[in-house]
């Protein structure tokens, strides 16, 4: 089964996240595909390297970074609401002259686009959100 | 990509309070030039997108509200709106926006889009569709 995944909320506020992450890797551990995880609304905010939460709790943002290193994820971190909540990448940052850049390793800012594709290439879509 | 999906919409919060509905009329508009089957649907507090008189102005926001009668024009014309939703809240059809799209097999001839429905018609036309995105 070729799954595509949106995830809707921030780390750490709201479990969202968490559960997306869990079903992705039951998902690859058990044989099928994330054609996608699309990060929207405040989830744009798993995908910053700025943060740096307490040692004795889980690296939300880390835990990404390293499932996608592990199984070639590809981690896409919506464009517009990437720039409302200051998610950056080298490109915007040149664009909105920006003093730093913050994407955490693995994912990449792209377009609204990459959901729709998503939705109409994976078998099944879900989305992780409030 | 030449396959065309069955998108669903829903629609679950209020207007302001939340980003959800603004980011989520973002990706209607972006995906409408996928040309899929799309169609929209408003639960819960939802329903309160499409009530019409809309006036941000004290709050500071900007009233995206008037977006929604260009739906039509982006061949979106499956608006569904829960009826238990809307009497739970003392709402009829007559405090939404009157969204239209045109017909261009019926001489361009202007057809409601927004669609009452229960409960279990709603459930019925999310089981029926393939791709569902909620906000």
């Amino acid at each position: 089964m070729k799954f595509g995944i949106s995830v809707h909320e921030g780390p750490y506020t709201h479990q969202a996240s968490d559960s997306a992450y869990f079903f992705c890797k039951a998902a690859l551990e058990a044989g099928h595909e994330i054609f996608r995880v699309f990060f929207y609304h405040d989830g744009v905010n798993n995908g910053t390297n700025y943060a740096t939460p307490p040692q004795d709790d889980r690296h939300i943002m880390n835990r990404w970074s390293e499932l996608a290193k592990e199984h070639d994820l590809d981690l896409v971190v919506c464009v517009a609401a990437a720039q409302r909540r200051g998610i950056v990448d080298e490109g915007e940052q040149q664009r909105n002259g920006k003093e730093g850049k913050n994407i955490a390793d693995g994912f990449r800012i792209s377009g609204l686009g990459q959901l729709i594709e998503a939705g109409i290439e994976a078998d099944r879509t879900i989305v992780f959100g409030d | 990509m030449a396959d065309v999906k069955k998108f669903l919409y829903v629609n679950r919060k209020a207007p302001y309070g939340t980003i959800y509905a603004w980011e989520s009329l973002e990706v209607v508009l972006i995906g409408a030039a996928f040309d899929q089957d799309v169609a929209l649907a408003f639960i819960d507090d939802g329903v309160y997108q499409l009530v019409k008189g809309q006036d941000t102005k004290e709050i500071g926001m900007k009233n995206f509200s008037p977006t929604y009668s260009a739906l039509g024009d982006y061949d979106i014309n499956k608006i569904y709106v829960e009826k238990e939703s809307l009497e739970a809240r003392g709402l009829t059809i007559d405090d939404l926006q009157h969204l239209v799209w045109e017909d261009e097999d019926d001489d361009w001839a202007e057809k409601d889009s927004i669609k009452i429905v229960t409960a279990s018609e709603m459930a019925e036309i999310m089981d029926q569709s393939e791709v569902v995105l909620s906000f």
